[in-house]
């Protein structure tokens, strides 16, 4: 504790003295930068950089665009910047306006590659004192990438001062990267290749083959190729890992969009091609609500999509109902004519929409609390994601829970099961058969709040959710709700460990051969309803 | 004995059938080439083209029927095998146009070019010759339709499983085409045709002899779909679809006469395909859209699942109201072709010749003849 804030006081005076004192010290090294050519312009940049005083950024990064001038009257050092006819001329280290210059009154100072390369190396050491921790970290990022052996004394300097954990950490991978590069005593090394393991991603994955491949000595080279192993396993591990979790993002939009399905079409058998369309209308909603919001509450904008929930599933199930009462109870028993019936509703209500709302994508902007992400060990999960797992998990929950612990689930199985017999005792199966189609749309909408936030939200997005949704709820079995949670993270995994080798669109498509020959194997999907009910 | 297979199928209605087709084979030729351009009596090229491209969907709508009305497959797919007929003829218009192309490559095809191949892929070889062209356009979409079908009717995938499954098929092959490097042209499909069989493919008289070939090809697989029909074969078509289960038990290899028709009806959608190619001058992965293959189905639907004039009907006069819609009141075009579907599935199970024939049967002078499908699936509840 003490320690540190020794180092804190010494940080505070070495900035407080930086600003005055040395800025005065800076102005000879920055007047000798345009004389002796690109020797004495190197020989000036590698005085400011061992002076180490940020206020030098401007001037070499005047130097890097080609702005740095000698003004051949008095053969002073300017930034200058075009402006009218000739040059406006400000000093480079106060910035203060010096005055105006044709352009035959002053010369450019030339750089060439090689000086290019020490000016950035310069700026990286420079930068990496700056105040601004962001600046800081990037330039530290920098140097790893450069791996410049000039910057390595400004590196020691920043890493002694370094408060910040992480930067500091970065910072020693660039020490690390640098040693290896350079060469240094076998200790040093032995340290910089544990440091880079540690590091375990691509950038120290080449460094580390590298020194397996080359190494001094015998001793670090199996050092390294033991590194190069370790850090292999690692990239491997964490690749699966970022698999597996884009397969679960994936396979929990697929369950969104096909558990509404589950019921409409694996519990009440009627195949609703206008599915995606109740999705689709759930999107539309949550716009709604939003703009409505936005107009007249705006302090709530945060809360729409929350509002959206309920909103999206009484406007999708109440069309559900309509539909239901309209068209579908007369075709009860010929799912192929209901399969066309709804097709043609699908059309009408695309049409529709894009009459009311217009054919562009609307936007749904996320709220503050979905968007951003974190990293978990080489993981990176955005917020928008997790909470679609998470959601689409609650929604099969709540679904599960209503099919099996409520009064409505009851009669809806009942129904299902035995439609004269459930009659006979009293329950209204019609409503009930309206209901349920209603839930089923209505957990369709709910999908629509979703996947606002991922997609566009046009008139076609239905469209594209309604083939997928078919397959998951026919690969898991029709009227088994664990089959499609099962289908659905199933294919979504499979499509996404598929798509790093054979690419997004081939990975699709034999997602689609595996569901046609997996069909033919067991023709009722993964986890079939056995007994009577299959042939009814 | 394969005039009498012919003949067998020939009732009234056939014959109707077959006389409004010879009609149109002497009038538009005549009325196009004869008839001079001002006379209100003439049909322009384009009519001729459109007249065509309707009598390919007809065809279409003709094997969809097959399958569909007298076995009971709904297929959603079959614009799967129409389009890969179409590509087969394609691909021979491709190689005709030599090196008149943008790039001037006596061999490879423009997007090749584009794409920096360096020689044709294997399975380009022989489509220079139009016999074999010809004979891909029934072979690939057969091939494909006899190893769905085998693998489908043998699993005993049945009613809505095989729809969903079909359309997978069409979807999987939609997505495969748009690849670039699947070597079809990708997105843009294959366009720009010279000529086929050395004939300029804008010039009138190709056009015209275009439209005769449809006229032909619509006439020979309606003979031979209303023969098969007729025939045996086609009364256990219809106890399969009707019941599956009890012509099995039959002692019938309900399987085998499945994948028969529905390997046929694959290859007369890719002869219709082939066919619709040259007069619209161009093919492209859209026509894999799971959406054409279900519009391919109202269309069969509305003229009368099940009656084969019923499907020429249906896609005649669907299309001429979509052309027209399209044109005049594009808003509308999907509110009436979705009305459509719902109205045709709640009001006109039977289409409207089963209309027809209802109207005719109340009326005391009409014979009361009923249609030849009085029962449909529909009362098994599949």
């Amino acid at each position: 504790m003490r320690r540190a804030f020794r180092w804190l006081l010494a940080a505070c005076v070495a900035i407080a003295t930086t600003s005055a004192a040395l800025a005065a010290d800076l102005r000879p090294l920055v007047q000798t930068m345009g004389s002796g050519g690109y020797a004495g312009t190197e020989k000036a940049l590698n005085q400011l950089s061992e002076a180490g005083d940020p206020a030098a950024v401007p001037v070499i990064e005047a130097l890097q665009a080609g702005d740095l001038y000698v003004r051949k009257a008095d053969g002073l050092v300017v930034i200058a910047r075009k402006a009218g006819a000739g040059f406006a001329l400000t000093d480079p280290l106060s910035g203060a306006v010096v005055g105006e210059a044709a352009a035959g009154a002053i010369d450019k100072i030339k750089i060439n590659n090689a000086l290019r390369r020490s000016i950035s190396a310069t700026l990286g050491a420079l930068t990496l004192m700056s105040p601004d921790p962001a600046t800081r970290r990037s330039a530290a990022e920098a140097v790893f990438k450069s791996r410049d052996a000039n910057a390595l004394d400004a590196l020691n300097t920043a890493i002694a001062k370094e408060k910040d954990e992480r930067i500091r950490r970065v910072m020693e991978q660039a020490r690390a990267a640098v040693i290896l590069t350079a060469g240094a005593s076998e200790v040093d090394t032995q340290a910089a290749i544990a440091t880079l393991t540690a590091r375990g991603d691509r950038d120290a994955l080449a460094l580390l083959s590298m020194i397996a491949a080359s190494g001094a000595t015998d001793a670090l080279k199996t050092a390294a190729a033991g590194a190069v192993a370790a850090v292999e396993q690692k990239l491997m591990f964490w690749g699966a890992l970022q698999n597996l979790w884009y397969g679960l993002s994936l396979g929990s939009v697929l369950l969104l969009a096909a558990i509404g399905l589950a019921v409409t079409f694996g519990v009440m058998g009627v195949i609703n091609m206008a599915h995606g369309e109740m999705v689709m209308i759930g999107a539309y909603t949550t716009f709604l609500v939003q703009q409505g919001l936005r107009t007249y509450a705006p302090g709530l904008t945060d809360l729409s999509i929350l509002l959206a929930l309920p909103a999206a599933f009484l406007v999708s199930g109440g069309v559900g109902v309509i539909i239901e009462r309209s068209v579908i109870r007369w075709l009860y028993g010929r799912p192929l004519e209901t399969l066309l019936a709804t097709w043609g509703l699908s059309l009408a209500l695309q049409q529709a929409v894009r009459s009311l709302f217009g054919p562009t994508n609307r936007e749904v902007s996320a709220p503050s609390w979905m968007s951003g992400a974190f990293e978990l060990g080489g993981l990176t999960i955005t917020y928008g994601r997790l909470w679609i797992v998470v959601f689409a998990f609650a929604v099969f929950a709540a679904l599960l829970v209503a099919l099996k612990r409520t009064w409505f689930g009851l009669s809806i199985r009942a129904v299902t099961q035995n439609r004269p017999m459930a009659n006979a005792m009293g329950i209204r199966t019609a409503r009930v058969d309206a209901l349920t189609f209603g839930l089923g749309s209505g957990i369709a909408g709910l999908a629509g709040v979703a996947l606002s936030q991922i997609d566009n939200v046009s008139p076609n997005l239905g469209q594209s959710y309604i083939i997928d949704s078919f397959m998951v709820v026919v690969f898991g079995g029709v009227g088994n709700l664990w089959g499609t949670l099962v289908g659905a993270l199933a294919l979504g995994s499979l499509n996404k460990f598929l798509e790093p080798y054979a690419g997004a669109v081939l990975g699709k498509i034999l997602v689609l051969i595996f569901i046609i020959l997996f069909i033919q194997r067991r023709p009722r999907g993964l986890f079939a309803l056995k007994g009577r009910a299959v042939e009814a | 004995m394969l005039t009498r297979f012919f003949l067998m199928g020939l009732d009234r209605k056939a014959g109707l059938v077959l006389t409004v087709l010879a009609l149109l084979a002497v009038l538009v030729p005549v009325m196009t080439l004869v008839v001079p351009e001002g006379s209100p009596w003439h049909l322009s090229i384009f009519s001729v083209s459109l007249l065509g491209k309707y009598l390919c969907f007809a065809l279409l709508a003709l094997a969809l029927d097959l399958v569909w009305g007298y076995v009971g497959i709904l297929s959603l797919g079959h614009a799967a095998f129409f389009a890969l007929g179409g590509y087969a003829m394609g691909m021979y218009l491709m190689r005709q146009i030599g090196p008149r192309g943008v790039y001037g490559n006596p061999i490879l095809p423009d997007f090749m070019v584009f794409l920096n191949w360096k020689e044709l892929p294997w399975y380009w070889l022989g489509f220079d010759h139009f016999a074999f062209a010809a004979l891909m356009v029934l072979v690939v979409p057969g091939a494909l339709a006899f190893a769905f079908g085998w693998f489908a009717f043998r699993s005993r995938v049945t009613g809505v499983y095989l729809s969903i499954i079909t359309q997978a098929l069409t979807f999987a092959l939609l997505l495969a085409f748009f690849r670039n490097d699947m070597g079809f042209g990708g997105n843009n499909g294959l366009t720009d045709f010279k000529e086929i069989l050395g004939y300029d493919i804008q010039a009138p008289g190709t056009r015209v002899g275009l439209f005769l070939a449809t006229v032909a090809a619509l006439a020979l697989s309606y003979m031979i779909a209303s023969g098969i029909i007729a025939s045996k074969l086609g009364k256990v078509l219809v106890a399969i679809r009707d019941t599956e289960s009890r012509v099995r038990f039959l002692g019938y290899d309900t399987e085998s006469y499945k994948l028969f028709a529905w390997t046929l009806s694959a290859c007369m959608a890719g002869v219709a395909g082939a066919l619709y190619v040259p007069q619209v001058g161009i093919i492209n992965p859209s026509e894999f859209a799971p959406a054409s293959s279900i519009e391919a189905v109202i269309w069969v639907a509305v003229g009368g699942r099940g009656t084969l004039a019923g499907a020429i009907l249906g896609a005649v006069l669907v299309n001429f109201g979509k052309s027209y819609f399209t044109g005049a009141l594009p808003e509308l075009w999907l509110f009436a072709l979705g009305g459509l579907f719902v109205l045709v599935t709640l009001f006109l199970p039977k289409g409207l010749l089963g209309l027809w024939a209802q109207l005719t049967a109340r009326l005391p002078s009409g014979k009361g003849k009923r249609v030849p499908n009085g029962k449909t699936a529909d009362q098994k509840g599949m």
